[in-house]
């Protein structure tokens, strides 16, 4: 028998000295190189410049950060010393995110639910893409501007307050977190329908050859096979929500200071102000300018988003159902 | 083969009232034979007839009672007609195997069986399919699927305990929430007859999805048990297994035999061998030749089964 033995792939020998390029980059023309090294290069500046915005802000907002700061409410005054810190803003930041949430996992779970498991008649459910994917595309100005028109209407008024002459001002938390929900609502849908979709066939039908009909298919198994990726949508939704400025400036009235309406639901008629609001008012743009106060809170926020993204990361790795 | 006869029945039934009857046990590894061989008039204890006998792998005689039937039953995706006039009877006490080329329709055969295809939007079903005397569409569909399980060629526990696996079914079925000391007994009974309970008993709340493959499918079977069906609808349960996991499936098969109908489809012939007692061949939707597992593989009738067991094509 006669074998044949091969000591190399065919082609140019390496230069004798020279560490051999792995085989499949031998063919490569110099247009491919070049795309090559410039992806590479693409690539390796976004990281440095990732770093760069989380090196110079945790430079300057460390710098400027004092744990007072945290639990003190902002003040009118020109003074810095005297302008107190971000405690209200903070809170802002986390009631909205939370009204937005408590809106937009219901409603989105539901969409993304109607859309995997009945989407009929198809031509509603077409619709329905469309209209999120609007939704989705919509520039959050915009959005707020909107929710300004809506929630201005008279039986809106219970939403906000309603001045002596019957004018609804049309701002308050309710109003922002409304708005903020839209924001995240695409989001959800999209985290939820993926996760349902990755669901296999035979699931479904086991549930079913077990004499379960969809509601209970749906509520016992696949919501439950789901949770790892409504928890993701949600939480990609609250760094959206904490991040977003426009709807704050427009929708969640200009005051620094939490400012609560009478009544039961007072704080959620009341206006306030969000970490993003704080920056952008503190910031040389804004009245206070403040900028050292604008830094502090800009890092504290930039902390919430990239720990919310943290928190993504692992949801994603974990309690994710695998079928063979 | 060796035939031996035994005496009279000692039956459940009371003495005076059940004629003598007489049993014959074959004892062979592989050909399960039915014998009518009950004469007189129908036992009202039973109310079937004839009394049919037969003899499997662990050479325990069962008694063969008509569960499930389909009469001229033909299923159609849109214009393509999968199923074919098919007329078969699916009996408690033994397993029936559909065998045949892909494509030939056993699948949806199975699924009809459950109504289960009816899920898939184009498929019209015309025929009859009758479970104990009464046609299946007069059932409400859930409580057909509760009475016919299925288990399918992928294991598939829920993301939820072993425990809560294996009680999925058996909660929401009433207007009352079962506490968990309740259904406790049926699981235990479940998983120990699905042959896992030596493997599970000490983690009963851990998740379902980090058993192994074998187990989760042992499991799936513990989970179709647990409601208590009289028909058990295999699609090939076993081809995602590794060889000793399907030794222990077929195994716990074989045993169940006694207890529920069991409908298995499978492209192993070697596995429709060991384990059917009943063979069903199909061929491009329609059913070819169905009877005894010893006849089908040893002397079939048609010469298309000839062809196919012969290895002629497949």
């Amino acid at each position: 028998m006669n074998i044949e033995v091969r000591t190399a792939a065919p082609g140019p020998r390496p230069k004798p000295g020279r560490r051999a390029r792995p085989e499949h980059h031998t063919g490569w023309s110099i247009g491919d190189r070049v795309g090559l090294a410039a992806a590479w290069a693409a690539g390796i500046s976004l990281c440095v410049v990732a770093a760069v915005i989380v090196l110079f802000m945790a430079w300057k907002g460390l710098q400027f950060l004092h744990l007072d700061m945290l639990t003190s409410s902002p003040e009118a005054s020109m003074d810095q010393s005297k302008s107190g810190g971000f405690l209200d803003p903070l809170v802002g930041t986390l009631l909205l995110t939370v009204i937005g949430i408590a809106i937009a996992v219901p409603v989105g779970v539901g969409i993304a639910v109607w859309l995997t498991e009945y989407g009929k008649p198809a031509g509603l459910a077409r619709l329905v893409e469309s209209g999120v994917e609007v939704v989705a595309g919509t520039p959050s100005i915009v959005l707020a501007i909107f929710g300004l028109l809506v929630f201005q209407q008279g039986f809106m008024g219970i939403f906000s307050f309603t001045a002596a002459g019957g004018a609804v001002f049309g701002r308050s938390f309710i109003a922002a977190g409304s708005m903020m929900a839209l924001i995240a609502l695409p989001l959800v849908i999209g985290s939820t329908r993926e996760a349902l979709n990755s669901i296999p066939r035979h699931v479904r039908e086991a549930s079913y050859a077990l004499g379960k009909d969809r509601a209970s298919t749906i509520r016992r198994v696949l919501l439950p096979s789901a949770r790892s990726g409504i928890a993701t949508g949600a939480t990609l939704g609250m760094g959206r929500i904490c991040g977003d400025t426009a709807i704050v400036v427009v929708l969640l009235g200009a005051s620094m200071q939490t400012t609560p309406e009478s009544g039961p639901l007072g704080l959620l008629r009341g206006t306030g102000s969000t970490l993003t609001s704080y920056v952008y008012n503190n910031s040389p743009a804004g009245e206070g300018n403040a900028p050292d106060k604008a830094y502090a809170a800009a890092f504290v926020l930039l902390m919430i988003v990239l720990l919310l993204n943290f928190v993504v990361g692992l949801i994603g790795k974990r309690n994710k159902p695998q079928w063979n | 083969m060796e035939l031996k006869e035994e005496g009279a029945r000692t039956g459940d039934g009371p003495a005076a009232e059940v004629p003598p009857l007489r049993r014959i046990v074959v004892e062979s590894e592989t050909v399960p034979i039915r014998v009518g061989d009950y004469a007189g008039p129908p036992d009202p204890e039973y109310g079937k007839e004839p009394w049919q006998l037969a003899a499997g792998l662990d050479g325990e005689p069962t008694w063969i009672e008509e569960r499930m039937r389909t009469e001229g039953l033909s299923i159609a995706y849109g214009d393509k007609r999968a199923v074919k006039d098919v007329s078969i009877e699916v009996n408690s006490g033994e397993v029936l195997a559909l065998i045949g080329p892909s494509g030939c329709g056993k699948t949806t055969l199975l699924r009809s069986l459950n109504r289960l295809v009816e899920l898939t939007p184009a498929a019209k079903r015309t025929g009859r399919i009758i479970l104990d005397d009464q046609d299946v569409d007069s059932f409400d569909v859930t409580h057909l699927r509760s009475r016919v399980g299925m288990l399918f060629q992928q294991p598939n526990p829920f993301p939820m305990s072993i425990f809560d696996n294996v009680a999925y079914g058996l909660r929401e079925r009433g207007s009352k929430k079962p506490r968990r000391r309740q259904l406790e007994p049926i699981v235990v009974d479940a998983l120990e007859r699905a042959g896992l309970w030596d493997e599970v008993s000490s983690n009963l709340n851990h998740p379902a999805l980090a058993l192994s493959g074998g187990q989760q499918q042992r499991l799936c079977i513990a989970r179709s048990l647990a409601v208590s069906p009289e028909v058990l609808l295999l699609d090939e349960p076993c081809s995602a297994l590794d060889p000793i996991s399907t030794g222990i499936i077929e195994e716990t098969i074989v045993e169940l035999r006694s207890e529920v109908a069991i409908v298995i489809v499978t492209h192993n012939l070697q596995q429709a061998a060991r384990i059917a007692d009943r063979v069903a061949f199909m061929y491009l939707g329609d059913m070819v030749e169905s009877g005894p597992a010893g006849q089908v593989f040893g002397a079939p009738r048609e010469a298309r089964t000839q062809e196919y067991v012969g290895g002629g094509f497949g």
